[in-house]
């Protein structure tokens, strides 16, 4: 099973309270 | 390494993740680098809900030092939460799971300090040092428990 990583950041951050989970933030450069 | 299962479930349990591309996507990272001054990569930032920065994990990590990483992250945040019980488990937990890692003697530094901010006695960071004693004696997480002793 992979990250599910999403890509809309401001929604991450709106689910994550919702959730009540921090949020994971990737910065990457690898080959998608 | 994220195809490491290990990470995949802890990741995936603990966090919503996201993922900026600086290729794939080059505004958004530019956006989000700026914001959170992260112009390198790989970088890993642990944000709360509201955005507040707990961890950043710069560079490429073998499987178990990143997912020693990710541990140390989530424990701080409940560190800086003020969640005292809780920080001091997750800390142990990363020196009695990956004990060969980076990342456990500074969990074990953290460990001690824990219980102190909880109850404001010594004997937890007293203890620290002598276990300081036995292992990691050449970290810099020992050298800073040293004065405990």
């Amino acid at each position: 099973m992979p990250i599910n990583f999403r890509h809309d950041v401001d929604q991450a951050f709106k689910n994550a309270q919702s959730q009540n989970k921090g949020v994971l933030l990737d910065f990457s450069a690898a080959p998608m | 390494m994220w195809p490491d299962e290990r990470i995949v479930r802890f990741v995936n349990e603990h966090f919503l993740p996201a993922r900026v591309h600086v290729k794939e996507d080059p505004q958004a990272f530019k956006q989000y680098s700026e914001r959170y001054n992260a112009p390198w990569t790989p970088t890993i930032l642990e944000l709360d809900a509201n955005g507040v920065e707990h961890h950043r994990i710069e560079g490429f990590l073998p499987a178990d030092e990143l997912l020693a990483q990710l541990m140390l992250g989530r424990a701080r945040m409940a560190f800086q939460q003020k969640q005292w019980a809780e920080a001091e488990r997750r800390f142990r937990e990363i020196v009695e799971r990956l004990p060969n890692t980076d990342a456990a003697a500074e969990a074990l530094y953290w460990a001690g300090v824990a219980p102190y901010k909880a109850t404001g006695d010594p004997a937890s960071l007293q203890e620290t040092a002598r276990a300081f004693g036995q292992r990691y004696r050449d970290s810099t997480w020992a050298k800073k428990a040293s004065v405990w002793r």
